[in-house]
């Protein structure tokens, strides 16, 4: 690849629109760029799953004719993106990393793939994922795993590790993931780049393949704060084909990242996502970031949150039934892959096949769970008991929020571990979430960015910052101070300490 | 502590219309027995008076107008289709009258 | 499939051994413009899979939105059921597996449904002529249709025997209310009518509220009758089955007759009747079993997360309480007793289609026995050739009762009556208009009426001898040419009257 392609894919978001807008470069180019580079690197990092060169390419040369032709282009305009491969896409393959949708082409668009497309961002393809958004490090595709760019024997994180290692390899600036229990955020914190789950209802699920209904948001991923929340503000917003959508303005999420102001702002160190369990260099590296914080005029508190200790347990019974029943379509008769059809065996046996081939241990291992917690005779003690924990967990975010205006914690437990390591341990697989669960459940919002190398392996550790319901905005602004002060200290942003693929 | 015995684990798999190999049958029963232990943690705290959350962001009455909206063609309706006739998924035997 | 037909026991031998208790679930299909759950059209007979989303198809990502207009029905159901409207409610998921039900759950209501504890009073025949009977309403709630399924092969066209079949989803999601009585208990020999006569009530209640076709043969109105005996009142309910595909009124009838039957041979040879769904079989008049399940589904419901509860305004449950229309039942008693009319006298009127107009007719200034002449004589006449429906005729109730006033008055003789009428279908205008136009009036001076009259005596002595002789009844050729000469506006009494005046003869 060139000099400039090379250059062109180290920009951020924000520099690729300006530099589009004033000419100095056309969205062809940029689009080329990273097609060259997803071409020389992708073979090892396996972002993708789909790579859409014509579409990307068509896609471009199009804002260059709105340019030409002197007609206004937004603020994403000919920026590339990353589409996580669980939001339909009309005509390009959309698989959610499972063997049970290989090539499907859906008919109809996401609205947040309608809304990209109206902003003119281009998409480059669909990123790699685990199956059905199940699993924290993306080992449970059925289409093998994705390698973390920072050491490519570990994981990038799940599910959405395809979208993160794309960011972290520069094969893109943008990407979106999807979050039920942390799938954007640890991903993010292990690759070294920006990642925020969206207040529930903040942006529209129609045309995300669903998992947990009442968990899932889509979400905006990119290396800084500021390119994450000009996505924010692209995707998020009312949609009336989703019944859960919240019917009212998308916060102001781009101005309060070019604030970044935390003087006075008061935060609070969640007691129970600590200690042990964590590994020692991301509790220094967190410390640190809370010194930080403290030192931009922030005041730090400790707070306790203590049904956070049960999130885990609620989590793993609410997503279970509500995924058992949303995955029932998957059946082979009127899309994906169908097995078993001789024309002799039965529909019954038919669907039974078809499930049996096409879904992975991971996927069938939580069906199963989530038709036992729904069964008669389970419903009250499993998933009812579980819905209340949630209540118990929102109240404790009320609490705390009385006392600061946002939270804080490592992202997750650990740095990233290496492929193969933990995939046939669930429970030490489903420890990976215990700090993100507890957004998902209550609903609100958190961003996780990176704040240094865990000084014992070298890798990427994150910081969550949760804020209150529809309070994205703080997110934004608290992520950008600290992404500033931090970026004053090393002389440039993490991700620049990326091994060269 | 309930355990869950491979004829509950084949239960659900019916239920769930997962054609489950025997092996899988016995490799499910203990990884569900051990994840279930965990979960019945639940039941420790949530006292009866508090009410479940079924919706994070509580809302009422979100409603759609009764008016007709574009949808798909026939052709992209049976686009993704594994088998179909005439305009209709085909789809094997079915043997139970619902 | 038994193909062997099951012991039946005499009707009145079961009722002498058994007490019947019967429940109906009856499936509505809302005649809404789309689906409950998106846009997608509802209209029937379209190509197949042409009306149908991602949502009704159940494509991954998709999601419900739920229809404003269903949600409305189903109050105005309830309320007509004298039913209590929930203050808040939810949907929830029926989980399980058929190929004609894209998501492989059905979006419903269970614990929680928008409608519960209502009533409809129903006329049933008994021992002592006709008695009021309450059947109790369960619930009322929403959910949506499947799609419909061909089975290809085999020798009926039907499930059993078929090689494979061929899916429709245009009707997957059109709105459903399902309406569920509480058990019937009391019914004893005359459980058949009653459970007939409940289905036909409750029909003609959704007929008046507009919310459905409500036409069995066409499956917009669908019954499944459960029936199960026991030996008396005072012990607990038996084993009930359930039977399906029960397409119309005399169905449901036989249905329950059948069953009854066939039950009480089950039990008075030792065995136990067994839970179970049957299916109705029109042509044959028996029930047959279902394929038993190995064993029970387990539907795991569970609150629908993608959509959010429903709590109706209070103030807006009244104003559609407010503007029910009034119950058919109720109304049909009391304007037989209003009108003076028989049963069967009723019945005419209201298997003319002309219940309303008629009574509009008459609130409209017209008298009972003209409304009803007009609209169930010409009129119908009429709108039979046309084939068109009464209520379809370009002339209002407003009109037609203008028209039978100004008959009353003497204004119009029936004959010009008829061409009034022909002149408003024709749109020429409201009655006063097209008599003024074609000049219909009835002659009222008599001036015009005298110099026809001597006319025709000039024209006809031999009658006028008659008349004079002692034949009045002749008098009928002399009025006859003085209407042909007036174009049959005259009032033929007046004539008359004014005839045997100038004669100075006495009429008969």
């Amino acid at each position: 690849m060139s000099a400039e392609g090379q250059h062109l894919t180290r920009l951020a978001a924000a520099d690729i629109a300006a530099a589009i807008a004033r000419g100095d470069v056309s969205a062809v180019e940029v689009a080329q760029a990273h097609l060259d580079r997803i071409a020389e690197v992708d073979q090892r990092v396996h972002a993708f799953l789909h790579v859409d060169a014509e579409g990307a390419l068509e896609a471009a040369a199009a804002i260059d004719a709105k340019r030409r032709a002197g007609e206004p282009l937004g603020p994403l305009a000919g920026v590339p993106l990353a589409l996580k491969d669980v939001m339909a896409m009309r005509g390009i393959p959309t698989t959610a990393g499972s063997k049970v949708l290989e090539g499907w082409r859906p008919p109809y668009d996401s609205t947040v793939v309608a809304r990209l497309r109206a902003a003119d961002v281009v998409i480059l393809g669909k990123t790699n994922m685990d199956e059905f958004a199940m699993g924290s490090s993306t080992e449970h595709s059925a289409y093998g795993p994705t390698h973390n760019p920072w050491d490519l024997d570990r994981i990038p994180g799940g599910s959405g590790g395809g979208s993160a290692a794309a960011l972290a390899s520069f094969e893109a600036p943008l990407a979106i993931g999807t979050d039920t229990g942390g799938s954007i955020r640890q991903p993010a914190a292990v690759t070294g780049t920006v990642g925020v789950k969206p207040t529930y209802g903040g942006v529209s699920r129609y045309g995300l393949v669903a998992l947990a209904s009442s968990l899932d948001q889509a979400g905006p991923c990119a290396r800084t704060v500021e390119d994450t929340a000009l996505l924010h503000a692209a995707i998020a917003g009312y949609d009336p084909r989703d019944s859960t959508s919240i019917n009212e303005p998308v916060p102001a999420v781009v101005e309060a990242a070019r604030r970044g102001d935390v003087r006075g702002l008061r935060v609070g160190l969640v007691k129970e996502l600590s200690g042990e369990g964590y590994q020692a260099g991301v509790t220094q590296r967190f410390t640190e970031a809370v010194d930080l914080l403290t030192s931009l005029g922030a005041e730090v508190v400790e707070v306790s949150c203590p049904h956070f200790d049960y999130a885990l347990a609620a989590y793993y019974l609410i997503l279970p039934s509500e995924a058992s029943s949303n995955l029932a379509r998957f059946d082979g008769m009127r899309f994906g892959v169908r097995v078993g059809d001789n024309g002799e065996r039965g529909v019954e046996e038919v669907m039974s096949l078809t499930r049996e081939a096409g879904f992975g241990a991971e996927v069938k291992r939580r069906i199963m769970i989530g038709t036992y917690a729904l069964s008669s005779g389970y419903y009250d003690a499993y998933y009812g008991q579980a819905q209340k924990v949630r209540t118990l967990i929102q109240r404790d975010f009320a609490a705390a929020f009385e006392k600061v205006d946002v939270l804080v914690s490592p992202t997750a437990p650990t740095t990233a571990f290496r492929i193969g390591e933990k995939v046939d341990d669930p429970i030490a697989m489903y420890l990976n979430d215990v700090a993100t669960i507890p957004v998902n459940l209550a609903g609100n919002c958190a961003m996780s960015l990176p704040i240094g190398l865990a000084p014992e392996d070298g890798l990427p550790v994150g910081l969550q910052i949760m804020a209150a319901a529809k309070a994205d905005a703080s997110l934004y602004n608290v992520g950008a101070a600290l992404e500033a002060a931090l970026r004053d200290r090393w002389g440039h942003l993490l991700i620049e300490e990326a091994p060269a693929l | 502590m309930p355990t869950i015995s491979r004829d509950e684990v084949a239960h659900l798999a019916r239920l769930a219309r997962l054609d489950l190999h025997d092996d899988e049958l016995d490799h499910y029963a203990s990884q569900l027995d051990v994840i279930l232990a965990s979960v019945a943690r639940v039941a420790e705290v949530a006292a009866a008076d508090v009410p479940a959350t079924s919706h994070p962001i509580p809302m009422n009455n979100v409603l759609r107008p009764d008016v007709v909206t574009p949808g798909l063609t026939s052709a992209e309706a049976l686009s993704g289709a594994p088998a179909s006739d005439e305009g209709r998924f085909r789809v094997p035997r079915i043997l139970d009258e619902e | 499939m038994t193909t062997t037909t099951d012991d039946v026991i005499d009707f009145d031998e079961a009722l002498a051994a058994f007490d019947p208790v019967m429940g109906l679930e009856v499936h509505v299909e809302l005649s809404t413009n789309s689906k409950m759950f998106c846009g997608c059209p509802t209209e029937f007979g379209g190509e197949p899979n042409s009306q149908v989303c991602p949502v009704c198809l159940g494509l991954p990502g998709a999601l419900p939105a739920v229809n404003a207009m269903a949600v409305e029905a189903a109050i105005r159901i309830g309320l007509a059921l004298n039913c209590e409207v929930a203050s808040w409610c939810r949907f929830a998921r029926k989980n399980y597996f058929y190929p004609d039900m894209p998501k492989n759950f059905q979006t419903s209501q269970y614990d929680e449904p928008i409608c519960f504890n209502g009533y409809l009073d129903v006329e049933v025949p008994s021992a002592d002529g006709v008695r009021t009977v309450r059947i109790g309403i369960e619930r009322a709630h929403m959910e949506e249709d499947t799609g419909k399924a061909l089975h290809v092969g085999g020798s009926t066209g039907r499930i059993h025997g078929a090689d494979y079949s061929l899916v429709d989803y245009n009707r997957a999601g059109i709105p459903l209310i399902e309406i569920v009585t509480k058990p019937i208990e009391g019914g004893g020999r005359f459980s058949p009518e009653i459970a007939r006569a409940y289905v036909t009530a409750l029909r003609d209640v959704l007929r008046s509220l507009g919310v459905s076709d409500v036409r069995m043969e066409q499956g917009s109105l669908r019954c499944d009758v459960n029936l199960s005996l026991r030996r008396s009142p005072e012990v607990p309910f038996g084993t009930r089955s359930e039977t399906k595909n029960v397409n119309s009124l005399r169905s449901v009838e036989r249905a329950v007759r059948y069953e009854i039957g066939r039950q009480a041979a089950v039990l008075e040879s030792g065995g136990t009747v067994i839970q179970e769904t049957r299916h109705w079989h029109e042509d044959t008049g028996v029930t047959t079993s279902g394929r038993i399940k190995e064993e029970a589904e387990d539907y795991r419901y569970f609150p629908e997360p993608d959509l959010v509860p429903i709590a109706p305004d209070p103030a807006w449950v009244e104003q559609l309480r407010a503007t029910l229309p009034e119950n058919p039942g109720v109304r049909r008693t009391r304007l037989a007793t209003a009108w003076g009319l028989t049963d069967f006298e009723m019945d005419s009127v209201i298997n003319a289609g002309a219940l309303d107009l008629v009574e509009e007719t008459v609130a409209a200034g017209a008298d009972l026995v003209g409304a009803r002449k007009w609209w169930m004589g010409e009129l119908a006449r009429v709108a039979n050739d046309r084939g068109v429906d009464l209520v379809d005729l370009a002339i209002t109730p407003v009109q037609v009762a203008r028209i039978e006033v100004l008959v009353a008055e003497g204004a119009l003789n029936d004959k010009l009556a008829r061409q009034v009428i022909e002149g408003v279908l024709a749109g020429e205008g409201d009655p006063e208009e097209v008599i003024a136009s074609r000049g219909l009036a009835v002659v009222s001076d008599d001036g015009p009426l005298l110099a026809a009259i001597e006319d025709a005596v000039t024209a006809n002595p031999d009658v006028v001898e008659k008349i004079t002789g002692g034949k009045p009844q002749a008098a009928g050729v002399i009025v006859g040419a003085v209407m042909k000469a007036t174009r049959g506006q005259a009032d033929a009494a007046r004539v008359r009257a004014l005839l045997f005046d100038k004669l100075g003869v006495v009429d008969e």
